[in-house]
């Protein structure tokens, strides 16, 4: 069960159709893609796990400021060290994809953004999701005064029990109303 | 730290564990399952296909039974691909509901293979459509450079090219095409003419003797000469009926039928676009449209792959954040303004308004009086030199051009001392760009036709002036026409030469010029009123140029490519970002307006002014409209009572009553929704605070009798022991609200 020398097998291929939501031609890009990061020995093995820092030199990654929580939430590995195998890849893809339904995205969305793993979004983490997106120098920050504003603008937006954090279910709630999020959340090869 | 755990905070603000909410039944449900390799550990199945009550992320509770897991997961199977696990968790699920179909019945088994094949196919029908999608290729390119802003422009332009291809194959199938094959199916075509009448002589300006060179390209870019007896214009379909083998086709009723159809095609085609976006905005006019979190959960476009996009699309976002949050403030200010203030800003907004219609009727004016000149000059057809003659032809549309690039700048000035929120301002100045660009096209209009319908003594004869006019309808066609070229030559003009030298001054020269012009942006809203100024013009000219939408289409089509070009080149993205969502909705509302604003002459001229009796199809009728009554007339009994019912007084009351009626019925059932959802909201809010209550109670009461029993201290707990001591060992079997939390339940 997985891949091995530079072909996918037919019912491989369909069978990745079934389990994601990518077409034949962006499975077979996928895979093309991934064993160009391969080394030669590591494209003979099957199941293959790729470091996260070979992963993060793929173009499309390579200047999310999400990239490390992205090959984090992906990956299988016991280690927690953020390596993808190819089927792991897939996956990321099809959530990524085009076609995935809302509630996948907003699922993986969710677990993206929740930094410290703990199942909610609380300060710390929103605080965190902001510097990400302002960027990361200094100069580039929001005040505190400013920080503490938004933070209690979404929280008041978003939580709807008012216990102070988002969990899984305001989140999704708030991302269904959000009309960007589809189009924002797309990564295609 | 537990990883799964909840916090919750005491009075104290001190954070602890409390495993009571972590027993809770809405928060298992919540809880994600960790991705591990581990396949061996028995997990939370939080994935055996939906149960029914579907919600927002509401999966299989790990304490139903398996049997009740079963029944439900027979009775809805969403597709495997919508979990959110592993790939080998999902196949673990494949395999688990091969085996549950093989005890099912075989009807059900082949009811259920049936559905997955008609989804592969569904989805093989989906992929092989959107590789035929045009410019596929590009707009990803673009999209990774500059974000979802400026691609929604682009992928707006790819609409309106397939738009006006098809009003173009409209156009063509029904009215040219008839034309052409007549000769080759042995069809009779019968033209029309009205013998004897002053008003059916046609002087049209085609050239005689020997032509100059220029002269061709004179006629090339005015639409005269040459041009004006071919298929491109009106005057050419002189024709009556044609009669086929078998039938015969009425080309006027064609003719006009396909004219009030691709009307009827482009505003269905358009509100299905943005019915999307005008339903989510219906939803959202309670929260603000821009909330907070839209922008920090979905700011981010992942598509983004340049590094210098990266770092724009960083700045921008940072840039909105600090300008929202300014805005907030702004509109405390604003609540906070006394009386003498506001009556101060009132009077500067009246005389600033003034100021701008002021300004509008002198651009409405000027391009009235440009109209007159040119057509005078045209008509008296004085010829001095090539250049000049070519710009006494244009003269209409370069000082539209002029108008259309002066007033923007203006208003964006006045905008500043009006004192209006960031986000009102933005949109107020779009307004009156949207208006300035799209009036002055029917101020063209309006002063053609008074010059059309004006004779130089009394009422006209004919209805019209046939002595300068004598084919009316394709003159307008030719004004049309020259408007399309213009804006496509001023287009590729001010990218050729404005927008590549200015790159050129700011890359390599440094002096205090270029530091102060700074490089191009692309500005969405400017170049959205562009396209949207030349698909009202194509709309209203397609009547008297059938095959404008053609010409617009090739356009539309180069202007792609331009456009992307010095987008690429030239541009960096705009400071100030314009969304997606809002912007699709926002070029949907701005192209319903030029639609409703083509709908008006085009409506006006079929009706009221009467055909030009020299040419074009419509000799034989008094009005284009004409055709439709007598065509009635003609047909049999049956029909033509009910096509008169249908348009008679009686009908038409009774169906604007029922309408009103819906429409009230649909605003109360809104209005009761809405009613609900805030209920259910305070609700929830109540349930939370209740839950939290009671949990305090509780641990009020685990405390008081770990006060009074200190025995059970010793006693290991048999649950993970990542639970705080202090509370996990004093526990009794009665506390649990649910059952106990199985081994390894919360970190699996």
């Amino acid at each position: 069960m997985g891949t091995t020398a530079s072909q996918l097998g037919k019912d491989l291929l369909s069978e990745y159709q079934e389990l994601t939501f990518l077409t034949k031609q962006e499975i077979l890009l996928a895979h093309k893609r991934f064993t160009e990061l391969l080394t030669k020995d590591e494209k003979d093995l099957p199941n293959t796990r790729v470091p996260a820092e070979r992963i993060l030199t793929l173009p499309e990654l390579k200047s999310n400021p999400f990239r490390k929580r992205i090959c984090h939430v992906f990956s299988t590995s016991e280690q927690k060290d953020g390596s993808l195998t190819f089927e792991d890849f897939l996956d990321l893809l099809s959530a990524f994809s085009d076609s995935a339904t809302l509630e996948i995205k907003s699922h993986y969305a969710f677990r993206i953004f929740d930094f410290d793993d703990d199942g909610t979004l609380d300060c710390g983490d929103l605080e965190k999701l902001v510097n990400c997106l302002t960027g990361e120098t200094d100069e580039t920050r929001l005040t505190t005064e400013e920080m503490r504003q938004l933070i209690n603008n979404i929280l008041e937006e978003s939580d709807i029990d008012k216990d102070g954090t988002v969990n899984l279910s305001e989140f999704q709630h708030v991302i269904s109303r959000s009309p960007d999020f589809v189009s924002s959340f797309k990564i295609v090869l | 730290m537990e990883v799964d755990s909840v916090f919750y905070t005491d009075h104290s603000g001190r954070v602890h564990n409390n495993p009571l909410l972590d027993q809770l039944p809405s928060y298992q449900s919540l809880l994600y399952r960790r991705k591990s390799s581990t396949s061996g550990t028995k997990r939370r199945s939080s994935s055996r296909g939906r149960s029914g009550s579907s919600g927002s992320g509401k999966w299989g509770v790990s304490t139903v039974s398996r049997r009740e897991e079963k029944q439900k997961s027979q009775t809805v199977q969403r597709p495997v691909r919508e979990l959110a696990t592993t790939m080998a968790e999902k196949r673990r699920h494949i395999t688990q509901r091969l085996e549950e179909a093989r005890e099912l019945s075989s009807l059900r088994q082949l009811r259920q293979s049936t559905r997955r094949h008609l989804r592969r196919l569904r989805d093989d029908v989906y992929e092989w459509l959107s590789w035929l999608k045009l410019w596929r290729g590009d707009i990803h390119l673009i999209e990774g450079m500059f974000g979802t802003g400026i691609l929604s422009y682009f992928s707006f332009l790819r609409f309106l090219v397939m738009l006006n291809l098809i009003i173009f194959v409209l156009m063509f199938s029904f009215v040219m095409l008839p034309l052409i094959i007549a000769p080759h199916v042995s069809g009779n075509i019968t033209y029309t003419q009205k013998v004897g009448s002053v008003c059916s002589e046609y002087s049209g300006t085609a050239r005689r003797g020997l032509v100059n060179f220029h002269e061709h390209i004179t006629d090339l870019l005015s639409g005269g000469g040459f041009l004006e007896r071919t298929y491109l214009f009106y005057g050419y379909y002189k024709v009556d009926k044609i009669h086929f083998p078998k039938t015969t086709y009425n080309l006027p009723l064609a003719y006009l039928l396909v004219t009030i159809a691709y009307l009827f095609l482009s505003l269905i085609w358009i509100v299905k676009r943005s019915a999307t976006g005008f339903k989510r905005n219906l939803i959202q006019d309670e929260d603000r449209f821009q909330s907070f979190c839209n922008k920090i959960f979905a700011g981010w476009d992942f598509c983004i792959t340049n590094e210098n996009a990266v770092r724009l699309k960083r700045s921008s976002l940072l840039y909105e954040l600090r300008t929202d949050l300014e805005e907030e403030r702004i509109k405390q200010k604003i609540a906070d303004r006394t009386r003498k203030e506001r009556c101060r800003i009132y009077l500067i907004r009246l005389i600033l308004n003034l100021f701008v219609i002021g300004v509008l009727a002198a651009c409405f004016y000027s391009i009235y009086a440009a109209t007159i000149f040119s057509q005078k000059v045209q008509m008296d057809n004085i010829k001095e030199n090539f250049i000049v003659d070519l710009i006494y032809e244009y003269l209409p549309s370069i000082v539209i051009t002029l108008a259309n690039f002066i007033t923007p700048l203006l208003f964006s000035v006045i905008i500043n001392y009006e004192d209006y929120s960031p986000a009102f301002e933005i949109r107020f100045t779009l307004m009156r760009c949207v208006f300035m660009r799209l009036t002055s096209i029917g101020v063209l209009l309006f002063s053609l036709w008074s010059q059309i319908t004006k004779c130089d003594d009394g009422p006209c004869v004919c209805g019209y002036n046939n002595k300068l006019y004598s084919c009316w309808e394709t003159r307008v066609g030719q004004e049309m026409y020259k408007l399309t070229i213009f804006d496509f030559i001023i287009i590729v003009a001010v990218t050729i030469f404005v927008e590549f030298p200015r790159k050129l001054i700011v890359n390599y020269c440094d002096c205090g010029l270029a530091k102060w012009w700074g490089q191009q942006e692309f500005a969405i809203p400017q170049n959205v009123l562009e396209i949207v100024y030349g698909q009202t013009i194509c709309w209203i000219g397609t009547f008297y140029s059938p095959m404008l939408p053609a010409i617009c289409t090739m356009k539309y089509f180069f202007i792609f490519y331009i456009k992307k070009v010095s987008l690429i080149n030239n541009c960096r993205p705009a400071t100030r970002p314009f969304r997606a969502s809002s912007s699709n909705f926002f070029f949907l509302a701005v192209l319903l307006i030029g639609l409703a604003l083509a709908c008006v002459p085009v409506t006006f001229s079929m009706a009221q002014i009467n055909s030009s009796h020299a040419c074009g199809p419509f000799i034989n009728y008094n009005t284009s409209w004409e055709v439709l009554p007598t065509t009635v007339s003609e047909l049999p009994g049956g029909i033509q009572k009910l096509l008169l019912a249908l348009s008679s007084e009686a009908f038409a009351v009774s169906f604007f009553v029922v309408t009103c009626l819906a429409m009230f019925y649909v605003i109360a059932l809104a209005g009761a929704h809405k009613r609900v959802i805030n209920q259910l909201r305070e609700q929830l809010a109540m349930e939370g605070r209740d839950k939290r209550f009671l949990i305090q109670k509780l641990c009020q009461a685990q405390r008081l009798s770990a006060i009074k029993s200190p025995v059970s201290k010793s006693r290991p707990r048999r649950s993970s022991p990542s639970y705080h001591t202090s509370f996990s060992n004093n526990f009794n079997e009665a506390v649990f609200l649910a059952h106990s939390p199985p081994a390894s339940s919360t970190h699996v």
